[in-house]
């Protein structure tokens, strides 16, 4: 491959019929070095994190309910993450791009909608019985995927975010503890809560379906 | 322990996150108490449907090109900060091709002659390519791991994951059987978490192989296997390549290869449950 040779002029002028120029070629042998290193550094950044980009996305969408929102969100983070990418040696490459997608969807959260994350969940509201309707009904239609899918578009955006990690990522509590900024001992409470709220939130669209 | 604590701990003895003293404490008492141990099946029933109910969303095909394209912008964006006088390069260029340059002969002036400036090209051209990272020369593992993945990529990819989808493997096995010259082992782990979702045929290694397709929830594992000599015991090995765990492991004279984005645990829990089910001979 032939490296492209830089022209420098000894005089910079815009009149290139005078006849008195000097022009040297050189060989941008630094900046080639630093094209490679960068060239080489991108394709190490690729081979560890697009194959986690199907999580990536999923998470995104799961927490923005948006698909635009979403992708935006997936770019942006893939970006943060090449940018620090030196400071990563572990070997989990999904669970730090996860901390990454979801940090940058809370950010973009806030801005959105001015949600208060920090405003805890209140059960007191959101609990109401729905007795009527039997476990035996609730397993029966939560097969239903789009049921399914309603129910869980309802849940606060912590709660989707704990089911998405553990049911579709499949991740330890160790692991959704790094990426949720939760403290260990909290995960599985929050986990329970989260399917507990999900049971009424089916268990509610089965009764309104009837 | 009290039924109250035993509710309390559902969740995470569902999951298997208990530590094994806990855990212990908890079957003790779902075994003594019959209303906490079918609040328990109930539960865990329920989880399970949902949780395989709940869609993911996989990333299209044109947001991993829009990302690969912001990505190459990025280093683009920086070669040109590094480079300083990014914009008199640009311009240089523009003037250089006003004009034939070697028509002119400025380079007398150097006293750089034809010849000299071609040496200097080809000279350039040596150490650019030095600069080049070196290529990297797999060995027979490495060779062999790089199509597996490929195999598997593409499964996932072309909407070609099974030749035969069925999660019965007396559908699956005669199917393989009556297309390979060897009869792969078929099992269905679906009580372990790992249901069978078919079989295909794939060509690695330079020969036909029976590719087994099993899920664990909303990913694929593609099991490779094909004769080994005969005589290979062969240890287990694992590798990690691009984001993906392989498994390979020799039974009864088969080579197998299990490759999946799962966890690398999951993958040799898998393994156990997949060797446990293979019938004796």
């Amino acid at each position: 491959m032939a490296a492209p040779l830089k022209a420098e002029y000894g005089f910079d002028t815009e009149d290139l019929e005078a006849s008195a120029k000097i022009v040297k070629f050189v060989i941008p042998k630094k900046h080639q070095e630093q094209d490679a290193a960068q060239e080489h550094e991108l394709a190490s950044f690729e081979e560890t994190m697009l194959p986690h980009m199907d999580a990536a996305h999923n998470l995104a969408r799961w927490l923005l309910h948006n698909e635009q929102d979403a992708q935006d969100v997936v770019q942006e983070a893939y970006l943060r993450a090449f940018k620090s990418f030196g400071g990563f040696h572990g070997s989990n490459g999904r669970a730090w791009l996860l901390t990454i997608v979801r940090n940058t969807s809370y950010t973009l959260l806030k801005k959105n909608r001015a949600v208060d994350l920090t405003t805890p969940f209140d059960e007191e509201i959101h609990a109401s019985g729905h007795e009527s309707v039997s476990p035996a009904t609730i397993l029966e239609q939560s097969e239903d995927a789009e049921l399914v899918r309603e129910a869980m578009d309802e849940l606060p955006v912590e709660f989707r975010e704990i089911l998405t990690l553990r049911h579709l990522e499949g991740l330890s509590y160790k692991e959704i503890a790094d990426i949720a900024q939760l403290a260990p001992g909290t995960v599985m409470s929050r986990l329970a809560r989260a399917r507990a709220r999900l049971k009424q939130g089916l268990a509610a669209r089965i009764n309104r379906e009837k | 322990m009290n039924c109250e604590e035993a509710i309390n701990l559902m969740d995470g003895y569902l999951d298997g996150e208990l530590d094994p003293i806990t855990n212990q404490e908890i079957e003790q008492h779902l075994r003594d108490c019959r209303s906490c141990e079918q609040a328990y099946e109930a539960h865990r029933a329920l989880v399970r449907t949902i949780a395989s109910a709940v869609p993911y969303y996989k990333a299209p095909a044109e947001l991993r090109h829009r990302v690969q394209s912001s990505l190459r912008n990025e280093i683009g964006a920086k070669a040109t900060h590094n480079g300083m006088r990014g914009s008199q390069v640009l311009r240089t260029r523009k003037q250089a091709e006003r004009r034939p340059i070697l028509s002119d002969m400025p380079w007398n002036w150097l006293g750089l002659s034809g010849l000299s400036l071609a040496a200097a090209i080809i000279f350039a051209a040596i150490i650019v390519s030095n600069l080049l990272p070196v290529l990297r020369r797999p060995g027979a593992d490495q060779f062999l791991a790089t199509q597996l993945i490929a195999g598997h990529v593409r499964s996932l990819m072309a909407d070609h994951l099974t030749d035969v989808a069925s999660s019965d493997q007396h559908t699956v096995k005669p199917w393989l059987d009556a297309k390979l010259d060897f009869a792969p082992v078929v099992v269905d782990l679906a009580s372990d978490g790992f249901p069978l979702v078919g079989g295909r045929l794939d060509y690695l290694d330079n020969r036909p192989v029976a590719a087994l397709v099993y899920q664990r929830r909303k990913h694929f594992i593609n099991v490779f296997a094909w004769p080994a000599e005969s005589g290979t015991t062969g240890t287990t090995k694992t590798m990690t390549r691009q984001g993906y765990h392989l498994l390979h492991w020799v039974h009864s004279d088969i080579n197998y290869w299990a490759v999946s984005d799962i966890s690398d645990n999951e993958l040799q829990t898998f393994k156990r449950s997949f060797e446990q089910q293979i019938p004796p001979h």
